[in-house]
């Protein structure tokens, strides 16, 4: 948390506890304090080491938020593969069959489907962790430990939904004829890029709901917006050149381009690959640094 | 020896009422380092302000091996103070040096997810509490056996008895090894026999040499188990030091009671054009002459009122007494009697070893004809009892609505 102070010499917290046998106090005081809590105002540091220690936290965070999703429902995990796919089938009817949208040459359905793969993923996972810190307020007044780990662990958890949706594009390529292409080696790069936008912009929604709840009512919205100005039921070949440059400022149209090169074997758009990398990175650490400042008052506030 | 927990002039500020600013500027922040001196001066006020004090200039020192309680009344600051302790929640000013690992147990089965069975939460909750993956593997069984559920190991809590689950919460908690375990009145919930098993681990903790700073309400549970206690009072520290003399402080001077009401003057006195009260009192008849109630002291309730019913009404008072979490304890009326108007007299006496250790809310109804209610007043007074134990080494809480002294024959047959 922000207000506290690491010292360098704090190993000793990752360290098992001190055994205690014989009913003897065998523990020894370290020199300097394990631990200095104080008032902390402005920019504080991220404090990797802490999270790395708290890492079992967010893996086990992330397993009860898949294995919580599904319970006590009829299809379970199939709910993975019926959002992206009939939300594909009904942009084929209505851009590919009645408005006949291009798709750079390949059927429409199986161009849609290869965007809206990334893109189901993001927006749920966005979606999931915008809400994340206001739905486990009983965990963060209760308990400390780094609150980072709860928008993280609900965007990690989407990665099962993804990758049970991969397999049915797999399955589609396949009807299509389309081969794999050298190309798919990139795409746990990608994923782990998407991971990461998704996290920077969950974790600042997840912090500002926490102090505005209207955040909850924008969410949706401003995901829906999101889509239309990703290049998912279009290419982005389609928008002039001369409009281009505003549609690369969008981090995810290099990823979602990359995605479709991935998938389809075609030459990647290396520049707005770029551009999206960056400005994900970009927008993770605004985040993280926004998250840390705001976390502080969390557990007041919440 | 140096201490394991060091607190310095530790305060913490709620802004009451509307959002508290997420940035100050500048221009506040000088304002506010002038009014700082005079905020100090009206230490005690900070009701009238926007500003309220949870914590004011705490200092303590806790060594290692100590096993401290921490007592106050509701809002004494108690809660705050371990929320800043566990780092939950950040001080306004001060400072805290910790020379251990913390363990906090705020509440038990923070965490638990109902959805999932009892093993995935036994494995979820100690990380959440901050256990390594292989820790919690290693004491897995000693989890299970403490909670007595084996064969529901497989289940979802959600389908768990409100014991079992409890059971299963304070299991994981209690096998955390940190250096510091901070415990804020596990002892509230559970049934009798669990409380039994809490306040043992809780002793075995201690005895272990480890340190624990325990928040609770039970005097019997906090004189027995701490050798020292802080004692807290609208967020300062009132006095810290050896236990005993310490909980007599807080049963003579803190508890909640409102022991009297009194409005000299007619037209103040609640009521309407039939009834006016006067005065509603709680007279305890204490061995040694103090206001501390226990469960083995007589107690009269007396109302003084001003009738101003027409003559030869049919009048008579009707009591409820409530605890403060709102469970009725009983309702009582008086004989209904013809009383002239002016001021009139109501006693209830209420006999020792009838009433638990809790405190209650004492509300009273002016009944006409013994069925139309004139007037009624809620809380008009209200007082704590607390709880006296001889001959038994139990110390958790005696439950029951009620606890009356009952003929209860043993022998040898």
């Amino acid at each position: 948390m922000s207000f506290i102070t690491t010292k360098e010499n704090q190993t000793a917290v990752a360290a098992p506890p001190a055994n205690l046998p014989n009913g003897k106090n065998d523990y020894q005081l370290p020199e300097n304090p394990l631990v200095v809590i104080e008032p902390r105002s402005g920019w504080v540091p991220l404090n990797l080491r802490e999270f790395w220690q708290y890492r079992d936290l967010l893996y086990i965070l992330m397993m009860r938020d898949i294995k919580v999703r599904y319970k006590q429902t009829l299809l379970g995990a199939l709910w993975a593969i019926i959002q992206p796919l009939f939300t594909m089938l009904i942009f084929t009817l209505f851009f590919g069959k009645l408005a006949g949208m291009p798709s750079d040459g390949i059927p429409y359905p199986l161009f849609a489907y290869a965007g809206l793969l990334p893109w189901t993923f993001f927006s749920n996972a966005v979606t999931n962790s915008g809400n994340s810190l206001v739905g486990n307020s009983s965990l963060i007044t209760k308990i400390y430990f780094p609150r980072m780990i709860i928008p993280m662990a609900s965007v990690a958890s989407g990665l099962l939904d993804f990758l049970i949706a991969f397999g049915l594009l797999v399955v589609l390529m396949f009807y299509y004829s389309v081969g794999l292409s050298i190309n798919i080696l990139i795409l746990p790069f990608l994923i782990i890029l998407t991971s990461l936008l998704a996290i920077g912009i969950g974790m600042w929604m997840s912090a500002l709901n926490v102090k505005f709840r209207d955040v909850r009512y924008a969410l949706p919205f401003l995901i829906q917006i999101g889509m239309f100005a990703t290049p998912i039921i279009y290419p982005s070949s389609l928008v002039p050149d001369k409009w281009r440059w505003l549609l690369a400022l969008n981090p995810l149209t290099g990823q979602i381009e990359a995605y479709r090169s991935a998938f389809f074997g075609r030459p990647f758009d290396w520049f707005a690959l770029g551009i999206s990398t960056v400005l994900t990175l970009a927008i993770l650490f605004y985040a993280a640094f926004t998250f840390r400042r705001m976390e502080k008052s969390f557990a007041d506030v919440v | 020896m140096k201490p394991i927990i060091k607190v310095e002039n530790l305060s913490k500020n709620y802004v009451l009422g509307g959002e508290q600013k997420p940035y100050s500027t500048l221009r506040e922040s000088l304002v506010d380092a002038a009014r700082k001196p005079l905020k100090m001066l009206r230490r005690g006020q900070s009701k009238d302000t926007n500003n309220f004090w949870a914590l004011r200039d705490v200092n303590f020192e806790v060594m290692p091996g100590e096993v401290v309680g921490i007592i106050g009344r509701n809002g004494a600051g108690k809660s705050t103070l371990l929320k800043i302790l566990s780092r939950i929640t950040e001080p306004t000013s001060g400072r805290i040096e910790l020379y251990g690992r913390v363990g906090a147990l705020l509440e038990v089965g923070t965490g638990f997810h109902p959805e999932l069975t009892g093993r995935e939460n036994i494995f979820l909750n100690g990380a959440i509490l901050g256990m390594r993956q292989a820790e919690i593997a290693r004491k897995f069984d000693e989890i299970v056996d403490f909670a007595e559920i084996e064969q529901f190991l497989d289940t979802p809590v959600k389908r768990y008895s409100s014991g079992m689950y409890t059971r299963l919460a304070f299991a994981v908690a209690a096998n955390l090894e940190p250096e510091v375990l901070i415990v804020d009145e596990v002892l509230a919930v559970g049934d009798a026999a669990f409380q039994k098993k809490c306040l043992g681990k809780m002793s075995q903790v201690a005895s272990h040499g480890r340190t624990v700073l325990f928040v609770s309400h039970n005097m019997t549970a906090v004189q027995n188990l701490c050798t020292k206690t802080v004692l807290l009072r609208d967020g300062q520290v009132i006095r810290f030091g050896e236990t005993r003399g310490i909980i007599d402080e807080y049963l003579s001077k803190d508890s909640v009671n409102q022991l009297e009401q009194c409005w000299e003057s007619f037209e103040e006195a609640p009521g309407n054009d039939a009834i006016r009260l006067k005065r509603a009192t709680v007279v305890s008849h204490t061995a040694d002459g103090t206001d501390n109630i226990t469960v083995e002291t007589p107690i009269d309730i007396e109302f003084e009122f001003w009738n101003l019913s027409p003559k030869n009404t049919t009048i008579n008072l009707s009591l409820v007494l409530w605890t403060i979490a709102g469970e009725c304890i009983f309702n009582v009326g008086s004989p209904p009697i013809n009383l002239s108007s002016g001021l009139c007299r109501g006693v209830c006496r209420i006999p020792p070893n009838l009433l638990n250790d809790s405190r209650y809310t004492v509300e009273i109804y002016f009944v006409k004809d013994t069925s139309v209610i004139l007037y009624k007043q809620a809380d008009v007074v209200s007082f704590e009892i607390t709880d006296v134990r001889e001959n038994s080494n139990w110390h958790g809480k005696w439950i029951g609505a009620v606890r009356p002294k009952l003929d209860f024959e043993l022998s040898q047959l």
